[in-house]
Order: C-alpha cells, then structure tokens, then sequence
C-alpha cells in the first residue's frame, strides 16, 4: 500500500505519521507542498501541525496550496484521503469535507487523551474496529469545535458519516464528554462517498505502548486490507 | 550627536563605565557605538556582576562535552548521541507583556539549541507569579501559559514539565524560566567560534524590525512605576518563522557548509556578530544596507540593537553559498551575505560603503567591565518556630488545607494547554517526578526535571543553593534515570546592593558544594538580576534544570500507585523538620526559621539504592519526598492512581505531625510487592541505608491510623479545583 504525507511549512506531525505508516508497513513517501503531482498514492495523509502558522485561519491558506490541487483530484476520483487535526481543518477549507473547526468553547488549546466512540466500523478506515468501540486517543488543539448546517448534520446522521464521536469510558455520548464544544460530540467525519476521514485526535500517537496505547493501530490496518 | 550624560544614564550605564569606553576606543564613540557598548556590557550579556562567582562552578565531567559560554552545554549520552541544553530566563518581558515575553523566551531557548546542531526534542518551564489575590497574577497567569503553549505547540516541541509557583515576593516581578532540550549527532555539534579569513557573514531568518530595541539593557535594570512605557523593548514572536529556520538550518547541517553559527537573541546582530569574532580572535565586518528590514529608513542602530527574533547569523564555508541559499529559499526565508570576517580584529560597520562605527571586539567582550561587588553573609536563622504554641489543627483539615492551595494543587489547566505528546516519544509526560523522553528510534531515554526552592534559599541561601540541586538529582533519580549534568537559571534582585549579592554568592557556594558531591557538572545557564521594584527584591530563586540517562527504557517509572496490598517504605531518615515547611506555611503563614539540613553523604546512598532498585525491578511506584512532606508525597501517589493507603502511626515519634509534614531531604517513598520486599531489604542493608515500613495500599481510602480515612475520589477532587475556581 503506497502511501504520501503531505507537508506544509508548519507541519509538525509529519514525522509521526511517517513513523505510523512505515510502522504498519506502508510505503511512504513525504509530498512538499510546492509539487505539482503526487507519487502514485493509495492513501494521502495530510498530517497535524500548524501550516502556514495557521495565519488567516487554520488550514485555510493551506487550502489554497499547489499540492492541494492534486489532492482535491485524486480525492474526487476515489483516492484514500485522511486528514488528521489541522489536516481536517484543510479539508474542510478545499470543501472536500462539509462543516468548520471553530475555537474549542473554552477558548483555549487542549491537550489530552480523551474517549471517542467508533460510530462507523463499514469504512475502509474503521473495519477493524468493533461498532461503538471506545478508543482512547490524544488530542491536541486550538481549533477542534466541529460545526456544521442543520441539513449536512441530518445527513450525517442518516448516511453515518459520523466517524467518531467524544464519549466518556463506556461509550456515553454526553456535553461533559464534549472536550471542545463540537456539535453532537463529533470528533471525525467522512465525505459521502466514505473515502475521506477528516478527524481531530491523532491516531498516528497510539501505536505504541511505550508512549500511549494501540487504539490507532486498527485505524491504519483497516486500510491495509 | 554629542554625548549627554543624559544619553549614558539612558543607555545603562555608568558614568565610569563610559569613561572606560572612551580610554578604550581612545576617543569618544558615536551614537551607534554607544549602543553597541550598552548592548554588549549590560548585566545580562556581560554577566559583570557574576562572572567572578560563576568560575567557581564544577563544569567538567567525563560525559560533558560542551561547558558554558557556548549557546548551550553538551553532554554525551553514550552511541554517539549527545543532548544540548539550557535554560533562560524571560521575567522582565513577560511581566511587561505576557504572552510574547513568554513566548519568546520558549523561541530564544529553542534556537540556542538548534544553533549547535540539535533537534529539540523538550520544553520545560518554571514559572512563577505574585499571590493568587494580587491584581495583576491572573491575567500573567494566563498570558504567561498561553504564549509558552502558543509558541511551543505551534512549533511542534512538547513540553513536557516544569513548575508554576505562587509567591508575593513576585507580585511586581514574576519569573519566566524557559528551558529547552535536544539531541544530536556527537560527531554533529556546531559552535560559534569563527574561524577564516574573508569568509562569508550570512544573516538567514526574519527581517530585522524595530522591535526589542534595548530589551537586553531594560531587562539588566529593576522595575519602577514607569516600567510600562518599556512595553515597545518586548519582541514579538513567531513560531511559524521559527519553525521554517529550525528546519532549514537543520537541513544546512547535514553537510559541512557552516563554519560557525549563533542565533540573535538579546542584543540581536551586536552580540552574534562580535560573540563568533571574539571566539575566533578575528575581526568581522558588516555592510549594514544589506540587512533584510522589515520597516523603511531603519538606521545603524536601530538595526544594531533590534531584537527581532527568528534571526541567525552563520559564517559559511568558501563555495557553498549557492547551495546554502537554496535551502533557505526553499522555506522561503531571507538568506543574505551581509559581511566577512577579517583580520582587524575590530568590529566595523559600514552602511552604503560608509563606516558608521568601528570598535575593537576585545573592548567589547573581554574588557567588559567585571566587577567583585560587595556581599553581605547570611548566618542560619536562630529562631525556632514553637509548635506547641499554635493553634492545634487536625491533621486532615492540615493535609486538606495544602492539597487545595495554589502551589500544591494539580496544574493539569496549565498542562493541558502544552501540546506534551508531538514527536510521539514522550514516555512519561507533567505531573510526574520528572518527564521521560525516548530519544527517537532508540531504547534509551533521557528525564528531565526542573525545579526551585525559593523559601529554603531566602532563610539561608547556603542551605537552599545545596538543597536545590539534590531534589533537583533526587527528581531524576525517582523514575529511575543516572543524573549526568544541569543547567541554572539563576534568578535574583539587585546585585548592586551587598545583601543581594550575598544570596547570590552563597547560593551559588552552595550549588556548587552539591554539584561537586553528586558529580553533577553544571554545563550551561543564564543569571537574571534586577529582579524587583522600586528596591523591592524578588526572594532568590535559582532554579535548575536537570537531565538523566536511563540507558534501557522497559517501563517509565513515576509515583503513581499500581496494586492493592503492596508495601510501602520509606527511604532516609525522618526527623521532622518543620521549619520553613510548606505546612507552616500554608497553614500558619509562618515563614521563619531555617531550612531542612543537607547531608550529601546520605542524600548521594540513598539515590543510588534506589536507582540499583528501580533498575533490577523490584519496585512498583517511587516518589521523592519535597514539599509538603510524607503525607503530601503519600497523597500525591493516591491521587492519581485508582489506590489508596494506610499509613500507620511510628512508634518512636512523639509528634505525628512532624513526621507526617517534616522535609526532612534525601527521602523517597518506595511501593513494593510483598514478595519482593526481601530482595529491597537486602540491597538497602548492604549499603546501610535507613528505611522503615510506613503502611500498605489498599482500594479505595485514603487513611492514616488512629487519624482519618477520606475516599480518594474526594481526595482528587480536594486537589483539582483551585485553578478551576481562579
């Protein structure tokens, strides 16, 4: 499985993703935003950081990029497209994923490892998991308070498009499990057709027991087979 | 323009001083060349106060590569990996403006790290505020955290640990430590002595703006009502810009293009320029038109004396000009040749072919003025505190009292605000002894704590600077880490006034006494004076950073509780010592009598069992005893486990109190499986080290015999709202 991270100027979890992908041997490639084609790619990750210094808005000029064309092609015509923290903020400024980050509600960054539901185990990127698994994944944010129009939310739900959702050890989907404000809990989101995940906690930082825990592994072997 | 005595007072310095100045040029200078003298011989770039008592410190050791007086220390840490090191202090900024100065203490620290060669791998911070209730604690409180987090979490370092501390001693002068970590190749270090003649002076980074004219000189005088119209001297920080430099001087370094390299933190372009060329003994020249400026009609000096952050100056190999500018072009950064080194052995600036200024580099950094101010010896305090005197308190309401303080409650608000996980090898993040850092790709580890002791170091400095650097060595020892070396941020009041300087010198003897003791060489730092307000000095804060090898990392170590039934011991000897406690503190507002006693024989025994106990796994949690005393470092390991604990009532001891409160040093508590408290016996024997059997873990309770019992759902409830209600 091939696989291309895209960096920005500001990419600050490139290397992580790497380490992930080459881990699950995958074979990698790193993509600089000035190029103008991409390797030939089964998934494309657009990795975690701050592009651009997050200047304007997050992910907005990163939006805008040279590379991101390709991506936005390779997306539409059936490509695995994963955008993990600022990478879901991009995609949700090319208009490859519906909805906005805003300012978590407490107006402050947040860093630590919280509980989300696997509402979706039929993708190519959660089959691995149980349905309503709880994982326990870091997260790591400014802006991760998910939004959306009443009409995309009535999709979401009635396509489950929801992708992960905020909960607490036993799956409980409630506002005191709802670390940054987003609508319905949600931590992650698919477009219609199921090839892009756009997600605000990092499962590229739990694959190894040293550091966190393997709740992340199952998300990068669903997408190896 | 004529030189007023006007113009001397505004530039810092003294009448004498700029007689000196004159005697040395062997006229009267210039405008510009005023600058340059005030930026280079005021206190926090000259060290002229210091310099004499600084000497003194243990420096060298078999794993130290690089000592002070480069950018940052270097220590080796075995398989050609070496870790550099520092920490700074950014207290004037940031009490001025927050969120930059502290956000720009984390990007200086961050480029005297990445300037020799490194990829920063931690953050750590000290920070420390007024009284919760004084106006403006709050507000820095919040301004100081969010510029640590803004500029390290944007940039993609973890910070992983540090200490926040509350005392009305820095109610007009609080204190920004900031203190950054990271590995290299051994055989991979960059320095900044230049070497060659007619070589290529490189300015690489941002453009050079007006901000942080002077931020050196107003960070080397005291606070007075005036001190916000110093606001413009604060500088602004980057991360965005920071983080394209460190990648793309990283990149440079792969290969053998740079000769040397030193960023442009305080006094920017002056002291980068004339640091490389006094190292080398040469002399450097500068076409000043050439500097890449942000703003128009910028002078000579102000583009002498901006400090403008995210700024290096690099001093390149013949021919490798074109590769090196593609580099920085590629992360879209200025990359210009701006000057060369000579033989003059002078600094000399020119701007449109014209010279502006020309002082020799030995005027401006060996002749430097260094003075051996006047000290005052401080004797240990007499007065003992008469416990029977007070008003008698139990000892849960005591123990509940302190774990919902300001200083002994969790910090997880502050701590969640750090990303502490990017790069994906923080083992063991906040809130433990000390962080654990995989050093990436490999089994080794390094830890690294920070810490300080303001109290013990104001009721006798002597006593605090020993103490300081063995809880300090105990942290690391406590997750199971060798200590190999630190680094000082050395935090005081006016250096100008004997009893200061006193607390100064004495704090440093007493550093010193310990650092030699432990082999615990101090291999970089920074010394911050002018602590204060209208004559009023903050307490002597030194604060030191601490890293430790654990050469084959299996598990992280740290003090939370892992089972039921297991035993707990206690290592080294408990007297009881309460004076200068943090229970008569916040219990009694007692501040008086002397600090807990050093014994380095006992302190050096008891680590290193420890260590030859965490290392053949033989024990399931250990938490060093500090502030608080046993009952706080018991509540600590409760607190954040799912166990609680019996702690029975000593024989011997005829006040509980004591035992439970004293800080008494050198002591560590050790949970143990039964089965395993045999082989801990044997080792602690062998070396004669003291011990007793304190109690058990069991589910669910916190207790003390004959005491209390308390759920420990409601004991971490007890030590998690003070900074949810602030």
């Amino acid at each position: 499985m091939n696989s291309s991270v895209i960096v920005f100027p500001g990419s600050n979890c490139d290397r992580d993703i790497a380490v992930a992908l080459e881990k699950m041997q995958f074979k990698n490639r790193m993509v600089w935003h000035k190029e103008t084609a991409l390797p030939k790619s089964d998934l494309i990750v657009i990795p975690g950081g701050f592009s651009y210094g997050d200047y304007l808005r997050s992910g907005a000029i990163a939006g805008k990029s040279l590379i991101i064309t390709e991506v936005i092609k390779a997306a539409n015509s059936g490509c695995l497209v994963l955008g993990i923290c600022n990478g879901f903020q991009i995609l949700t400024e090319t208009g490859l994923l519906e909805g906005a980050l805003l300012r978590n509600k407490n107006l402050k960054f947040i860093n630590k490892d919280v509980n989300i539901k696997v509402t979706n185990n039929q993708t190519k990127f959660s089959k691995k998991y149980k349905k309503d698994q709880v994982l326990k994944i870091n997260i790591a944010h400014n802006e991760g308070n998910y939004f959306t129009n009443p009409e995309h939310l009535k999709k979401l739900n009635e396509e489950s498009l929801i992708a992960f959702k905020y909960c607490d050890t036993k799956g409980k989907v409630d506002e005191e499990n709802n670390p940054n404000g987003s609508l319905e809990n949600i931590a992650g989101v698919y477009n219609s057709k199921k090839n892009i995940l756009g997600m605000m906690p990092h499962p590229e930082r739990m694959v190894d027991k040293m550091i966190s825990n393997k709740d992340g592994i199952n998300l990068f072997s669903s997408l190896l087979n | 323009m004529k030189i007023t005595n006007q113009l001397i007072e505004k530039h810092g310095l003294k009448y004498e001083e700029f007689s000196s100045i004159k005697k040395l040029l062997n006229r009267e200078p210039n405008l510009l060349e005023l600058g340059i003298f005030s930026a280079m011989w005021n206190e926090h770039c000259s060290y002229k106060s210091s310099r004499i008592h600084l000497k003194n410190l243990p420096t060298k050791g078999k794993k130290v590569i690089q000592g002070p007086g480069e950018n940052a220390g270097v220590i080796d840490i075995g398989d050609n990996d070496a870790i550099i090191f520092k920490i700074e202090s950014h207290n004037h900024p940031s009490y001025l403006e927050p969120y930059q100065g502290a956000a720009t203490g984390v990007g200086g620290i961050l480029r005297d790290v990445f300037t020799m060669g490194a990829r920063p791998i931690a953050l750590l911070n000290s920070i420390h505020f007024g009284s919760p209730d004084h106006h403006k604690t709050k507000n820095l409180l919040n301004g100081v955290v969010s510029g640590i987090g803004g500029y390290g979490n944007s940039i993609g370092i973890p910070t992983v640990a540090g200490e926040t501390k509350f005392n009305k001693t820095y109610n007009e002068n609080i204190l920004v430590n900031a203190m950054a970590v990271g590995h290299a190749n051994k055989d991979k270090i960059f320095y900044s002595k230049a070497k060659g003649l007619n070589k290529s002076v490189v300015y690489v980074g941002s453009k050079t703006g007006r901000d942080g004219i002077h931020g050196a000189s107003m960070a080397s005088a005291e606070f007075d009502e005036n001190s916000e119209d110093k606001k413009p001297t604060v500088q602004v920080g980057d991360p965005f810009t920071e983080k394209l430099l460190m990648e793309a001087c990283l990149e440079l370094m792969q290969d053998n293009s740079i000769i040397s390299i030193q960023d442009m933190g305080a006094a920017g372009l002056t002291s980068s320029s004339v640091e490389m060329a006094s190292k080398g003994e040469l002399g450097i020249e500068l076409d000043l038109e050439k500097v890449p400026c942000r703003e128009e009609n910028m002078t000579p000096y102000e583009m002498m004396l901006s400090e403008s952050q995210e700024r290096m100056l690099i001093i390149l190999e013949d021919g490798k000009e074109k590769k090196a500018k593609k580099i920085f072009e590629k992360w879209d950064l200025d990359f210009v040749v701006i000057g060369k080194t000579t033989d003059t052995k002078k600094l000399v600036l020119k701007y449109n072919n014209h010279i502006e200024g020309e002082i020799p580099i030995s005027a401006l950094a060996t002749s430097a003025p260094l003075y051996n101010r006047k000290w005052d010896k401080k004797k240990l305090p007499k007065d003992k505190v008469d416990l029977g005197a007070l008003k008698k308190i139990k000892i849960e309401d005591a123990l509940i009292k302190i774990l919902s303080s300001a200083n002994h409650s969790n910090k997880s608000w502050i701590t969640d605000q750090f990303d502490q996980m990017v790069m994906c090898d923080t083992a063991q993040k906040s809130g433990s002894d000390a962080a654990i850092i995989r050093i990436h790709g490999k089994e080794k580890a390094i830890a690294v704590s920070v810490d300080s002791s303001s109290n013990y170091c104001k009721a006798h400095p002597l006593s605090g600077g020993k103490q300081i650097v063995c809880e300090n060595w105990r942290n690391l020892v406590a997750v199971g880490a060798k200590p190999i070396a630190i680094t000082n941020c050395l935090n005081f009041g006016n250096p100008e006034e004997p009893k200061i300087m006193g607390e100064f010198a004495e704090c440093l003897l007493g550093i010193k006494e310990s650092c030699e003791f432990l082999s615990y060489p101090v291999v970089s730092g920074n010394v911050s004076f002018y602590n204060g307000t209208n004559k009023k000095n903050i307490s002597p804060t030194p604060v030191i950073g601490g890293v430790g090898l654990i050469s084959n990392l299996k598990k992280p170590m740290n003090h939370i509780l892992k089972k039921d039934s297991s035993i707990l011991i206690i290592i080294g000897k408990t007297f009881g010592h309460l004076e200068q406690s943090t229970f008569l503190e916040e219990v009694y507002s007692i501040t008086d009598g002397q600090p807990p006693e050093i014994n380095l024989k006992n302190e050096k025994n008891n680590g290193e069992a420890v260590l030859e106990i965490i290392k053949k796994d033989l024990v399931n949690s250990v938490h060093d005893i500090s502030s608080g005393g046993l009952i706080v470092a018991l509540a600590e390991m409760s607190i954040q486990s799912d166990f609680g604990l019996k702690v029975y009532k000593p024989k011997k001891l005829t006040k509980f109190i004591k035992y439970l409160f004293g800080e008494d040093q050198g002591r560590y508590v050790l949970e143990i499986d039964k089965e395993k408290l045999k082989k801990v016996e044997e080792i602690l024997k062998n070396n004669n080290i003291f011990y007793e059997q304190i109690g058990v873990t069991q589910k669910d309770f916190f207790e003390v015999e004959d005491e209390f019992k308390i759920d420990i759902k409601k004991l971490h409830k007890i030590n998690n709202q003070w900074y949810n209600n602030y």
